[in-house]
């Protein structure tokens, strides 16, 4: 329970309705997105709607020692904004504000509880796009999105969320604000604060301001759906296209268990015997699009695809990637538990993760059904489960580690797109060795000596 | 086992919910309040804690719980198909049994239950309402205001009290020439006493494509009000009455120009009497022949196009929640609109955003009402339409005092009194040439 002295300063500076401590409410903020999670209850819940009430709220936390954990849609898939240790959660939802769209430099300039669709249909009236795009685009936050460092389905042409950030403004755990960066595309002064803030989620610093990149938007668009009655050769078909110079700006996969699910629910005609289809959208100039989809789609056939469709009309483009985007709820909805990982691996090994995985559901005895943005090596193995079984979860973790351990000694990397959060802190030892981890350690307590800001993510105190 | 008589009957439906907070993007009261609370997800989150014993059923709860216009919007945007329409009534229900009814919601839906006396009530208040509304000068609606606030503000524009019922002004049969069938019309509450222009458009229309109506006197309130707060006793009671009334009638379907009503007869009538094998059997029997009017007409009868004369209007449509997405009907409505010569439609950027009435949502939380028919307002300005036509006359309601509180100069209507008017122009075009 908080000090009522705590209560009573943080009451002064937002306000009574702006400090939520009766429990119905705080139940609410037990958790986030990430399944089969504990779940806790914070002491009180607050909503600054300034730079200046952070401060004030940092400073009341340092001097108490209590846990603050800034939050934005809770739509995070690593456990990374739940409470773990009780105390503060900081919901940034009313700093909500685009400041500026700067159409002189390309750059957006927003607050973190904006929605990142906001941003767009704003960026979109000048013909702009922000490229990260991420599954939960309708509901995340700026601030979420930036902290999570999260991806989507245009990762492969367009990278991730740290691409595009170029400027933050940051409430330390001491209470000082500092700006880092700006709207200079050439900015190499001192060490990169904005790529460490970016992805840290929330363990370093409070991001109160944003300034993003923007970049024209693509003038013209081709969807090409690519069936195989052979995973190796879909995989090797994804390395063929890139090195065949096409970038795509995305290219995803799904296996014949998603196609299965998949059609099941929204019957767009998918082959359901099919090992695995691919989805490829290239985008850019008229006269690019044109010149790449039919070289693609070379390409595809070369590699073996049984068939190959280019959408001829938005509406086939539509009814492609109603499939894409039905594959996670389609795949939610045949089991109560969702664990979906985002294993990432350079996009050569693309085949050898795919054939990982399916050993491991095998050896598991789980339905592991796995689909992702293949093109940039980031797979979505997902194990569709019930939490309340025991038993299972048990196997479901197995699977868990040796997902990680298969794609780290591919080469690759804990989280594509979802960050660390509670859920993959203890892997990171895999990935980074005792001197990476002990690296993180001494930046996170430079910065946070006290585990004040979001304790118990990434970082474990020793 | 029924939402309605235990907490236990949506384990399942809970155990769907993967928490992906999809929701957010689309509830009105999350748009307004951006607490976790205010969400399909938070609520289900308290539900998840009450089955699980971690929590107890509080006021508190009962208060979070209010929070929800039943607007469906969650549903249709939730990628695990969690019914969260289920899940909110189930949990009314269950606050309702443990912690009693809200006291003002136990007086208004004794009185609904009453019919005679609340009949009554509501003729000496049309004669009195003067006491406690003030009449606004309106060109096409008599339309008022609180004069003093009872908890709900006084910004709220109210329909004025008709002077005469919708049900006394017919006779129980109202007759046609050479009838091609029988309808029963199910009036409702707020057409029946507030809107009776409303009612009247709808028996124009009907008698007009030969149907002979039955209003049966007996009706009485659809029960919605008590089902979706948690009064299922008094909804029960109601569904019967209701179920025997049109029984002993007897028609070839059964219209209704509410979106609550239809849903209830499509629906709730049903599901409440589900241990009741003799009402479950009429309850079905009579879901099987209930129609919204639009749907009736567009479908069943189909209504006909000659005759119809000329309407010059501009016409913007919402959608209603509980007709829309709660009964799929959203393109009868703007079939018979763009039917209608001269009607020009113009859509909004969000026909099927709630406009934030939910009947009793309204009483209880005035202040966020208002908050989300602002923005129902605004896209309606943005329309240029001189016209809001929409298909529930509770949305008509809160339309009504949207535009009337922004200043903005439209009529807000029921589809169907606008094809009542296209009827009529249709004569006087008849008669001139």
């Amino acid at each position: 329970m908080l000090d009522r002295q705590v209560l009573q300063e943080l009451i002064q500076v937002l306000g009574s309705e702006n400090v939520l401590t009766e429990q119905e409410d705080l139940l609410t903020y037990a958790y986030d997105a990430t399944a089969a999670m504990k779940h806790q209850k914070p002491d009180v819940v607050i909503t600054p709607v300034s730079t200046e009430q952070v401060v004030e709220v940092v400073k009341i936390a340092a001097n108490y020692k209590i846990p603050i954990y800034p939050r934005g849609s809770g739509t995070n898939l690593s456990g990374g904004t739940i409470p773990v240790q009780g105390g503060i959660v900081l919901s940034m939802l009313n700093l909500n504000k685009i400041l500026e769209v700067d159409q002189d430099n390309l750059t957006a300039t927003v607050q973190p509880g904006l929605i990142i669709q906001a941003l767009n249909d704003e960026a979109g009236k000048y013909g702009l796009i922000y490229p990260p795009d991420p599954g939960t685009v309708t509901t995340a936050t700026m601030g979420g999105s930036v902290s999570e460092c999260s991806g989507g389905l245009r990762g492969l042409k367009y990278g991730v969320t740290k691409h595009y950030i170029m400027g933050l403004k940051v409430v330390l755990a001491n209470g000082d604000v500092i700006r880092w960066g700006g709207k200079t595309v050439k900015n190499v002064t001192g060490y990169d604060l904005v790529a460490l803030f970016t992805g840290a989620e929330g363990t370093l610093g409070i991001i109160t301001e944003i300034i993003v990149k923007l970049i024209p938007a693509p003038e013209a668009r081709k969807s090409i759906l690519a069936v195989f009655d052979d995973l190796d050769k879909a995989g090797k078909a994804i390395a063929a296209i890139i090195r065949n110079k096409v970038i795509p700006a995305t290219l995803e996969i799904m296996d014949n268990d998603t196609i299965q699910t998949v059609e099941h629910f929204v019957h767009a005609g998918l082959p359901i015997d099919a090992e695995a289809v691919l989805l490829c959208e290239v985008d850019g100039y008229k006269e690019v699009v044109a010149r790449e989809s039919v070289l693609v789609e070379r390409i595809l056939k070369e590699e073996g695809a049984v068939q190959v469709n280019i959408a001829k009309d938005d509406k086939e483009r539509d009814l492609l990637w109603l499939a894409r985007r039905t594959a996670l709820p389609a795949l939610a909805q045949k089991r109560p538990t969702t664990v979906l990982e985002d294993a990432t691996v350079p996009r050569s090994k693309i085949p050898d993760m795919l054939k990982a995985i399916r050993g491991i559901a095998k050896k598991h005895n789980l339905q592991i059904a796995t689909f992702g943005h293949a093109g940039d090596g980031n797979l979505h193995p997902t194990i569709l489960t019930d939490e309340r079984d025991v038993e299972e979860m048990k196997r479901v973790h197995l699977a868990v580690d040796e997902i990680f351990q298969v794609a780290i000694s591919l080469g690759g990397t804990l989280s594509g797109e979802h960050g660390i959060g509670i859920a993959k802190m203890k892997y990171l030892n895999m990935e980074f060795g005792e001197a990476g981890v002990a690296a993180l350690r001494r930046i996170k307590e430079a910065l946070d000596p006290n585990y004040v800001l979001n304790p118990g993510k990434i970082v474990r105190r020793d | 086992m029924s939402v309605y008589d235990s907490l236990d009957s949506i384990t399942e439906e809970l155990h769907k919910c993967m928490k992906c907070g999809n929701c957010q993007a689309v509830c009105p009261i999350y748009k307004e309040t951006r607490q976790e609370v205010g969400v399909a997800r938070g609520k289900i989150s308290l539900a998840e804690y009450l089955l699980s014993g971690e929590i107890e059923m509080t006021e508190g709860m009962a208060d979070r719980f209010s929070l929800c216009t039943t607007c469906m919007a969650c549903n249709n945007n939730c990628p695990c198909g969690v019914r969260f329409d289920k899940i909110i009534l189930a949990a009314r229900a269950e606050a309702v049994r443990k912690k009693g009814l809200h006291s003002v919601k136990k007086i208004a839906f004794t009185a609904l239950k009453m019919q005679r006396l609340f009949d009554l009530g509501m003729k000496t208040g049309s004669v009195f309402q003067g006491v406690a509304l003030k009449h606004l000068p309106h060109k096409s609606d008599r339309i008022a205001r609180m004069r003093f606030d009872i908890g709900i503000g006084t910004d709220k524009v109210f329909p004025m009290l008709a002077k005469k019922t919708l049900r006394s002004e017919y006779p129980e049969v109202i007759r046609v020439k050479s009838p091609k069938m029988r309808v029963a019309f199910f009036t409702g509450c707020m057409i029946n006493y507030f809107y009776t222009d409303m009612g009247k458009a709808v028996v124009e229309v009907l008698t007009e494509n030969d149907i002979e109506v039955v209003i049966p006197k007996g009706q009485g309130c659809c029960g919605i009000p008590a089902s979706v707060n948690g009064d299922v006793i008094s909804a029960r009671a109601l569904a019967r009455r209701n179920l025997r009334e049109f029984e002993k009638k007897g028609a070839d379907a059964l219209v209704v120009a509410c979106s609550s009503g239809g849903t209830a007869w499509k629906h709730v009538f049903a599901e409440l009497l589900e241990n009741d094998p003799e009402f479950k059997a009429l309850a079905d029997k009579w879901a099987g022949k209930s129609y919204d009017i639009a749907e009736f007409l567009v479908h069943q009868v189909p209504f006909k196009k000659e005759g119809l004369g000329r309407v010059s209007r501009k016409v913007t449509y919402h959608d209603p929640c509980h007709l829309n997405r709660g009964q799929g009907i959203n393109q009868e409505p703007r079939e018979i609109l763009k039917s209608i010569p001269g009607v020009e439609l113009i859509e909004m950027k969000e026909p099927g955003r709630c406009c934030g009435m939910a009947g009793s949502f309204s009483l209880v939380h005035p202040d966020l009402s208002v908050q989300i028919s602002d923005r129902k307002t605004a896209d309606i300005a943005q329309t240029q339409a001189d016209s809001v036509a929409t298909g529930c006359p509770a949305c008509r309601l809160q339309l009504q005092s949207g535009v009337e509180n922004a200043g903005l100069e439209k009529q807000v209507m029921h589809t169907i009194q606008i094809l009542a008017e296209s009827y009529r122009a249709g004569k006087k075009e008849k008669k001139r040439s």
